[in-house]
This record gives structure tokens, C-alpha cells and sequence, in this order.
């Protein structure tokens, strides 16, 4: 493995989750980077680095009152904050930056303070795929799908069944939005938003956000948790056009961003303890298991439909309950960073025994972009 | 996710752009229109004036067959400005290869009527003066 340069020394959440009308967009972001800064005993004026998506870096800057020396905007959607992990290690390994902070919030359900979705007419989106009744991620996310079930024969059931068990480890945490026990007739029965995705196949509504605190690997042993280093890291992008994707059985970004971060930490897919794969629809963690080389080409609802990802299994796979279960704000990869920081710091509401090394992968857009990150809390 | 307002109550339409007009004039006047690599031979779309895979500019337009087939679909049930739900959005994989976004035609909207990989041929919609949507049909069926 390779040696561990940058470790995350701080993590939160916001304060409260789900609903939160008192607090505005901008307001979850602040309220989630002063509970971690908390968590690593700092303030904003250690603070030399500043990463964040849907608000502007600036705005946080100027929120907190920080005066950064490195500066990242880079907003690809949902998985944003996998990219600031990746890119913050590399500051911070080039000497550009001591302590970075990386933020998320947003007002999914309450809406305030928030934007909307929609396509600029003349956008290749606005004129080729908006025109015939797109509606946001329910109606865009979906349609590659039923091209893997017929593909690869998933059935309904299977695809029913990545909810079931997600539901499973959000009935462990007392966090997560829905608890309630539900079995895959229940998936089935529940409302078509865009078939065959079923209402519970589709991601929660909610308000909240999350924090994480990077320093160097050398002076994170001086913060008072224990610290979780970034092992290996990968990005990449397809297509802003999910009709565009090369191929609608498998990610090319899943591919490559899972491929980068294992060569980078020197491991593969066996030495992982503990996943988590951003799960905006159900779907989702069929393709993430698959291009990340976890299971094989087509594999990944049966694996799952064998309860392999369940409580019990051998390879925990989004143990906070996931965007299905636990909370989606509508860029969800900082909630998976978060709990595989608890994970690893042996903290989650569901703690999985023996965790060393975990994974979290995100996906931005409709499958337009993907980052990957790998960390362990053992020291180099 | 863009942070553009929040779209009005009316259906969406679509805006040409310099490098795209020649796809909507195809549309208005019945045909669907393509662009294709001179070196590669090979058909692309959305549209761009050089060649995606060898960035070479010398770059054809031509008039595709029409001919399709279903790539895959979902069935949309929530309502949308200017559409009866439930109502399919589809992905067909044209006959020169590339693939677009488009509505089904002339078929009920149930999983059982929309079969992945079914023929499948052009027609067009028009929405006002300037803009007709290519959409999709039974083969044969006449368009
Ligand atoms: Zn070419």
C-alpha cells in the first residue's frame, strides 16, 4: 500500500437532518463546517483551504471568515466532494495548503435559499433530451435500466431488493429518515415515479449537509480522533447527456474513477471492508459493484438479492441506509464520506466489526460523472 | 444539477445554436439530419461542426434513414408541462449508430406494448413555426 500523505481529522453532519426550514442553503453549509471543525478542535481561521460545490467557495469564505490560499469550485454534481477529497490531498501533499475544509449543504426539501433543475434551452440537454418530458433525476437516471435488466436479466424483484436491505441498516440508525421495516412486495406495491423504478426505489427529499476536515498525515496525529487517511483516489467523466452514455450497462466514469483510486492505494476490491456507493436510485449500487470490480458483469443483483451487502454480509454496503433510506439532500456523496469516516473512526449508528479499510464512491449528474475514495484508518 | 430558477408551466423547447440549426431545419422540413466524419465514415451526434472521435473538422451532413431501434426507455408517471403521463421517455439506437432521446409513437405506453430492441422509424412533432421534434414510431407504420 502505498504511503498515507493526508488524513481526514474532521467530519460532521449538520446538526439536525431531514427537515430544516430554518436554515437556508448556504446556512446548512456553515452549521455542518462548524460542527467540524468541532470535531478536530479548530476554527475558521486555521483554515487555509476551502472546498465546496453548490454554493461558491467565495461564499463560504466569506460566510466563515476564512481567507483561503487554495481554492476549489469544482462542482460535477453529486460527487463533488469525493473530487475536493482528491484534489485537497494534492494540495495538500504539494505544500499549497495546510488545512482544508470541504462543504456541503443543501435545502433539497424545504428549499430555501436553494436553486431549481432545469436545462438552458439552447444547452444540448435544453434541445435533445429536455424537450421530450424530462422532469429531473426521476426521469433521467431511470432510463438506462431496463436496457441491464434485459441485458443481464435483473429482475424486478432484485432491483426491489437493493431498498429492502438498505432499509435494514437504516432501521439501525436512529439518523435516518425511514426505518421502517419494508420487504420487496412493498417496494413493488409502492407508487410508479418512472417505471420500473417504484417510489422506494428512488431516493429521499431531504435538508441537510456535511463537513470534512484534511490535514497532512504527519499532523494528524496530533487532533484528538483518530485519524482516517486517504488511501487512493479517482475521478473522471462521461456525458452530461445521459443519452449519450457509451454504453447503458455500465459507467465508462465508474470504470475509470474505481480503476485509478485502487492503483493509487495499491489494493483491490478484496481488501475492502466496508462500501458505500451513492445510491440516488436503486440501480445504482447494481453498477457501482460491478464497474468498481467487486462482483462480476451482471452479478450484482443476485449478490445483493443473496443478502452479501445485508447486515451479517460479507461486504457491508451502505450502512447509514443510504439516499434511499437516510437522507439525499441532492448531492448525497458527502453523507457516503461521512459514514465511512465512522466507520473507520468506529463510531456509525450500525458500526460494522473489524472495518479497515472502506470505500466510498459517488456518481454526479445522470451518470455523468463518478469519484471514488479510498481511506483506512491504519497508519502507513 | 444547475442552479438556473425553476422552469415555467409551459413544455419545454428547444433553442438552435449556430452548430445545431442544420439538425432543426432538417426537422422542420421532415428529415433527420446528421453530421458525418469525411475521414472516419462514421455518424455522430449531438451535433458538432469536427468529428468526436478524430477532431478532424471536414465534417458532412447527412440525411439519416429514419430507421431505429428501442435502446431502452422508462415510463414516466409524474406530470409534465405539455405531456399526459404516463407517457415513455425513450433512448433509440439509430440505424447509423448514434443515439438519441425521443418519444414513442403511435404505441400505448405500457411496458408490455414498448419491447427493447423493437424496428422502430422516425417522424416529427411539430411544436410551432420553428421547431418539430424527431419521435419515434412502429416501423412501417407510415410517416
Ligand atoms: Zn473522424
Amino acid at each position: 500500500m502505498r504511503r498515507r500523505a493526508v488524513a481526514i481529522v474532521g467530519a460532521a453532519e449538520t446538526t439536525a437532518l431531514g427537515v430544516i426550514p430554518h436554515l437556508s442553503q448556504i446556512g446548512l453549509h456553515a452549521d455542518a463546517a462548524l460542527n467540524a471543525l468541532a470535531d478536530c478542535g479548530l476554527a475558521p481561521s486555521d483554515v487555509d483551504g476551502i472546498a465546496t460545490a453548490g454554493e461558491s467557495p467565495t461564499a463560504i469564505a466569506l460566510a466563515l471568515g476564512i481567507t483561503p490560499t487554495w481554492v476549489d469550485g469544482t462542482a460535477v454534481g453529486g460527487c463533488s466532494f469525493m473530487l475536493h477529497v482528491r484534489h485537497a490531498a494534492a494540495a495538500i501533499e504539494a505544500g499549497l495548503c495546510k488545512t482544508v475544509l470541504i462543504t456541503h449543504g443543501q435545502s433539497g426539501r424545504s428549499r430555501v435559499g436553494a436553486g431549481g433543475f432545469g436545462f438552458a434551452p439552447s444547452s444540448l440537454q435544453g434541445q435533445f433530451e429536455a424537450p421530450y418530458g424530462i422532469a429531473g433525476p426521476p426521469s433521467l437516471f431511470t432510463i438506462p435500466c431496463l436496457r441491464y435488466m434485459k441485458d443481464f436479466g435483473l429482475t424486478h424483484e432484485q432491483l426491489a431488493m437493493v431498498a429492502v436491505v438498505q432499509r435494514e441498516w437504516a432501521a439501525k440508525n436512529p439518523r435516518a429518515m425511514h426505518r421502517d421495516p419494508i420487504g420487496v412486495e412493498d417496494v413493488l406495491a409502492s407508487r410508479v415515479i418512472a417505471w420500473p423504478f417504484h417510489l422506494l426505489e428512488c431516493c429521499l427529499v431531504t435538508d441537510g449537509g456535511g463537513a470534512l476536515v484534511l490535514v497532512s498525515a504527519e499532523r494528524a496525529r496530533d487532533f484528538r480522533e483518530k485519524p482516517v487517511f486517504v488511501l487512493g483516489t479517482g475521478e473522471s467523466v462521461e456525458t452530461p447527456m445521459v443519452s449519450q452514455m457509451e454504453d447503458f450497462t455500465t459507467s465508462r466514469a465508474f470504470r475509470v474513477s474505481g480503476r485509478m483510486a485502487f492503483a493509487e492505494a495499491g489494493i483491490g476490491p478484496r481488501e475492502v471492508d466496508h462500501l458505500m456507493i451513492y445510491d440516488a436510485f436503486a440501480h445504482l449500487p447494481i453498477y457501482g459493484l460491478e464497474d468498481l470490480g467487486f462482483v462480476p458483469r451482471g452479478e450484482a443483483g443476485r449478490y445483493i438479492w443473496d443478502r452479501n451487502t445485508a447486515p451479517g454480509g460479507e461486504l457491508p454496503l451502505n450502512t447509514n441506509g443510504g439516499g434511499l433510506s437516510y437522507t439525499h439532500t441532492g448531492m448525497y456523496g458527502m453523507f457516503a464520506l461521512q459514514e465511512s469516516v465512522r466507520q473507520l473512526r468506529g463510531r456509525a449508528a450500525a458500526q460494522v466489526p473489524d472495518v479497515h479499510v472502506s470505500v466510498a464512491h459517488g456518481v454526479g449528474g445522470m451518470f455523468a460523472a463518478a469519484g471514488t475514495v479510498i481511506l483506512s484508518n491504519e497508519p502507513g | 444539477m444547475s442552479t438556473t430558477p425553476p422552469r415555467e408551466p409551459r413544455r419545454a423547447r428547444p433553442v438552435p445554436t449556430p452548430e445545431t440549426q442544420f439538425h432543426w431545419d432538417g426537422a422542420r422540413a421532415g428529415e433527420l439530419r446528421l453530421q458525418r466524419c469525411r475521414p472516419c465514415q462514421r455518424a455522430y451526434f449531438p451535433p458538432r461542426p469536427f468529428c468526436p472521435r478524430c477532431a478532424s473538422r471536414d465534417v458532412e451532413i447527412v440525411r439519416a434513414s429514419g430507421r431505429a431501434t428501442l435502446y431502452s426507455y422508462v415510463i414516466h408517471h409524474r406530470p409534465v408541462p405539455g405531456f399526459t403521463a404516463p407517457y415513455a421517455i425513450a433512448v433509440v439506437a439509430l440505424e447509423e449508430g448514434p443515439r438519441m432521446m425521443t418519444s414513442l409513437v403511435g404505441l400505448p405506453q405500457t411496458p408490455e406494448a414498448l419491447v427493447l430492441d423493437m424496428p422502430l422509424e422516425v417522424s416529427f412533432q411539430k411544436l410551432d413555426d420553428e421547431i418539430s421534434l424527431p419521435v419515434f414510431g412502429p416501423a412501417g407504420s407510415g410517416s
